[in-house]
């Protein structure tokens, strides 16, 4: 019956209401089960890479850089060098005899073409087997050229993602307090894990800035290397997704003393939620700061709520299936679509951690699948079973969706409209309606063969036949 | 060597070589790719080329981890295969090794041994291996490479010789194949078309998601390729390699006729000559009309194209068809790059060119987009001819970019773009002039309707 579950995975796949939760999770993905996950370095690059002033030059053969080219939607107000790809493009002979010198020659070539202000070097699986010494490397450049120039210890098969985020939290705490605090309000802090999507991190700004209070780095969506050296000034670090930067989060508490509070700004509580907590723990420095988030937030919600209902409308009962990189943006979503009307029914990560699960489990309807780690032969199986009207993932995701006949929303790094804020709520509405009430569905097989089979059984009513 | 000056890559112009092997896997019935290294590798390419085609990939991975890139990838290889066999039934599992495994010296062909006698008691698929590490090439290795192995794996004995020809189209795009397999078809021979990712690369909407997409060269039509009059490899870029259609020719005595990948009229005719040559049948009605519905085209259309300048990049062997095509056309190719090196990359843009151009195009390997952009500026092109990846350039130059090859993620449909033979020809060289005339309204004050 469930052949489309490999044996060893059983484990990872959770219905709710069915026995007591235990579900497995952050284990090496199965071999030949044709994981939906990538590897640490891309954890590593996903965090860093809209730090927009930055050389990022990944250490490896060419695919590692190539692959990474371009894909994800972090804008820059300014300088756009994280757009480029750089990579040392290892060669034979440098897999042979070792690919320091050339990565050595290939960082004061770009710093030299470039002149960015630090510079982050990825070691990717194969520095890891070679055992090239990128430290060392790093520490010598930086003298001759005075920049910051980081390792990160992203070799891809160290782990998966979750290890990846790890990596790039440390590279940064190098940067983190080593730059001039003066000047910083006492009513500041840094944006921790948001990455800028289509420009979502102005968006929050701008929410800030209505609230009065001063946002000291962006870390990282639209990121400035100088910013974050002087990030330790800030007051607070609101961290977004807890599975990117809540590392650096921590690191800065133990070594700055900065306190730090878990955000979402995906959905309309949420977003609604994360700026009262942060008014909250500034009213006793800003009295008026709780006021003017309450009008703020009057003022979204009405403009919102009418054009929000419209599309209710449409969507009320349909069916979703969410899978997606990071647990935590799940609880968001499962929130705004209720908003919608709509029904969460199957959710999964590539990277859960045991707590995620347990919260996400608390929070689903009864019957809801919760999968970690999950592969197309699962997810297609689920979509299928469970007649999902829409499916909510990455690029990867999206075939198995439109393969099905089945709306897709994407909702991971690549996407070009902004789904944060009160707006995004509305953009994600939008998009949601778009897709699940487009006339498209119905010339799809296995709607064609539902519409047909409804058919039959009208007329077999209508003829007075069985199933009366 | 390569010809840039610089030893940092900026903007690579070329893939990684597993990338090619696991697409040209995806050819063959009933295959699975599986790349035999770390799960990362594995999750970029599907990501990559589903960003093309807008289809499923599913591509397996030994997802190895630290302590196997220790001790060895051996049991996760194995393990790995036993579960694409279960949960997909494949019968041909398509094993490329990426640059960890090749690092770390796993010998994949023992280990395949090694399972092929612990397993011997299970009905075990078809299993192939290539070496596919990119530190020694790009996806154009992987793809030829990937080809070779299936030829020299699969056909394992002489048949009995048919009337029957063998396609090495390169990497051409679904429409070019189902196109290559209609003239097949039209000439009356059986053919074995190696890969055809003409399907399982462009699928209906179905019922059901497929595990194994159908479509691809029957596992029966391989092991024919040596009962073939002959066959034909497209693509004039020369890799070290032993190529499929050489192999054969080794083994089998199979004749091997090499041309360019059919586009532009000179290098479709070889193309059809060759077709010709070994089914001794004339060139279909069909195809003589497209030919010269192709010509008249061109006489109606090079005055909006005369003397233009294009600069042509991208994988070697669809850089060498465009310029022979471009020059044929009397556009000028000013500069032809690739990301890639071949023993003949120079060579084979002279002789594509010879008597069209007074002097070949500016060539250079091993480049990527900084070091073509960089000479762009000098050139002032009036275009730029490639894949997407080009397009940041193409727009900073203020000039065109015509979309050709792969990967194209910034345009909808580029698995169903036509590029070769007349017919390709035709669409080609009609998006050529429209590219044209479209830039010429846009930068003309008056805005003629009439062009
Ligand atoms: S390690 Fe090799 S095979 Fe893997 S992505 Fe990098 S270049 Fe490609
Ligand atoms: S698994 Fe390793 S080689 Fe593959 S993409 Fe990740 S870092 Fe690169």
């Amino acid at each position: 019956m469930e052949e489309a579950i490999f044996e060893e995975r059983r484990d990872q796949i959770h219905r709710t209401g069915e026995g007591p939760f235990a579900l497995a999770c952050n284990r090496d993905s199965l071999a030949g089960a044709v994981s939906q996950r990538a590897c640490v370095f891309c954890g590593s690059r996903v965090v860093l890479y809209p730090i927009a002033d930055a050389l990022h030059l990944v250490h490896g053969p060419i695919g590692c850089a190539v692959y990474t080219w371009d894909i994800r939607g972090a804008l820059s107000s300014g300088p756009q060098l994280h757009r480029l790809s750089f990579s040392t493009d290892l060669q034979e002979k440098d897999v042979i005899f070792g690919g320091e010198k050339k990565l050595k020659a290939a960082l004061l070539e770009l710093i030299a073409r470039y002149k960015p202000n630090a510079a982050f070097v990825y070691a990717t699986c194969i520095v890891g087997i070679i055992g090239d010494d990128v430290g060392a490397v790093c520490r010598d450049v930086a003298a001759t050229t005075g920049i910051p120039v980081i390792p990160v210890q992203s070799e891809g098969f160290k782990g998966n993602k979750r290890e990846g985020y790890a990596a790039a939290c440390k590279a940064m705490f190098r940067l983190a307090g080593t730059g001039d605090t003066a000047g910083i309000s006492p009513v500041s802090v840094n944006i921790l894990g948001d990455f800028n999507l289509a420009g979502e991190i102005w968006i929050i700004r701008e929410y800030f800035r209505r609230m009065g209070v001063e946002v000291v780095a962006n870390i990282t969506g639209d990121g400035r290397v100088a910013d974050i050296q002087r990030c330790h000034g800030a007051a607070l670090n609101v961290v977004q997704c807890s599975g990117s930067t809540m590392e650096l989060a921590q690191m800065m508490q133990e070594r700055f003393g900065t306190p730090f509070l878990r955000v979402s700004y995906l959905g309309i509580e949420d977003m609604a939620d994360s700026l009262y907590a942060v008014a909250d723990h500034f009213k006793d420095r800003d009295p008026g700061i709780v006021e003017r988030t309450q009008d703020l937030v009057r003022e979204e919600l009405a403009n919102l709520l009418p054009k929000l209902k419209q599309y209710r409308k449409d969507l009320e009962g349909k069916k979703v299936a969410v899978y997606v990189g990071g647990a935590f943006k799940a609880f968001s979503l499962i929130k705004a679509f209720r908003h919608l009307g709509m029904k969460v029914v199957l959710v999964g990560s590539q990277t859960g951690t045991k707590e995620d699960y347990e919260e996400l489990a608390a929070i689903c309807d009864p019957g809801t699948v919760i999968v970690d780690d999950s592969n197309p032969l699962e997810l297609s199986k689920y979509v299928k079973e469970l007649d999902v009207d829409l499916f909510v993932g990455g690029v990867k995701e999206r075939p198995i969706a439109h393969k099905l006949g089945v709306g897709f929303c994407d909702h991971n790094h690549e996407r070009k409209e902004a789904l944060e804020g009160f707006v995004g709520m509305l953009n994600f509405a939008k998009e949601v309606h778009a897709s699940a009430t487009s006339p498209i569905w119905r010339f799809v097989p296995r709607r064609e063969a539902m519409a047909k089979a409804n058919a039959t059984t009208v007329a077999r009513r209508a003829a007075g036949g069985e199933g009366l | 060597m390569s010809d840039s000056p610089y030893v940092s890559t900026t903007n690579a112009c070329k893939l990684c070589t597993p990338l090619g092997a696991a697409l040209a896997f995806r050819g063959v019935e009933g295959a699975i790719p599986f790349l035999h290294g770390s799960q990362g590798c594995a999750t970029y390419m599907r990501r990559y080329i589903i960003s093309h085609f807008r289809e499923p990939m599913d591509i397996a991975s030994s997802a190895l981890g630290e302590k196997q890139a220790v001790f060895g990838g051996g049991p996760n290889l194995k393990k790995g295969i036993l579960n694409v066999m279960s949960k997909y039934g494949a019968t041909v599992v398509g094993v490329a090794s990426t640059c960890l495994t090749e690092t770390i010296g796993d010998d994949v062909p023992r280990l395949l041994a090694e399972f092929r006698k612990e397993f011997a008691d299970l009905p075990l698929p078809e299993i192939v291996s290539v070496s596919t590490p990119s530190y020694s090439g790009t996806h154009m290795e992987g793809w030829h490479a990937a080809t070779a192995a299936l030829a020299s794996q699969l056909v394992r004995e002489k048949l009995p010789a048919e009337r029957r020809i063998n396609l090495l189209p390169g990497f051409v795009s679904p429409a070019d194949l189902r196109y290559f397999k209609e003239i097949l078809a039209d000439y009356g021979v059986s053919a074995t078309v190696l890969p055809d990712i003409s399907e399982t690369m462009d699928r209906p909407a179905l019922l059901d998601y497929e595990k194994l997409p159908a479509g691809g060269t029957k596992l029966a039509d391989i092991r024919a390729m040596s009962a073939a009059l002959g066959t034909i490899a497209c693509g004039r870029a020369e890799h070290t390699a032993e190529s499929a259609g050489a192999n054969l020719e080794r083994r089998f005595g199979v004749k091997n006729i090499r041309v360019g990948i059919p586009i532009g009229i000179r290098e479709t005719d070889a193309f059809f000559d060759a077709l010709e040559e070994l089914s001794g049948s004339p060139m279909p009605e069909k195809y003589a009309s497209e030919r010269g519905k192709l010509v008249d085209a061109y006489v109606d259309g090079h005055k909006y194209l005369a003397g233009k300048r294009a600069i042509v990049y991208g994988e070697e062997d669809m850089v060498i068809a465009m310029v022979a095509f471009l020059a044929e056309i009397g556009v000028k190719p000013i500069l032809a790059a690739t990301g890639a090196k071949c023993r003949n990359f120079k060579q084979a843009l002279a002789e594509v060119t010879a008597d069209l151009l007074p002097e070949p195009p500016e060539a250079r390997e091993g480049v990527d987009f900084h070091d073509i952009a960089e000479q762009a500026s000098e050139l002032a092109p009036d275009l730029l001819v490639g894949h997407s990846k080009g397009y940041r350039y193409a727009k900073d130059m203020g000039v065109p970019l015509v979309r050709v090859g792969f990967p194209i993620h910034d345009r909808f449909g580029g698995q169903r773009l036509l590029h070769v033979g007349y017919r390709g020809t035709q669409a080609l060289f009609d998006l050529l002039v429209n590219t044209i005339l479209e830039r010429k309204q846009e930068d003309s004050a008056v805005g003629y309707g009439y062009l």
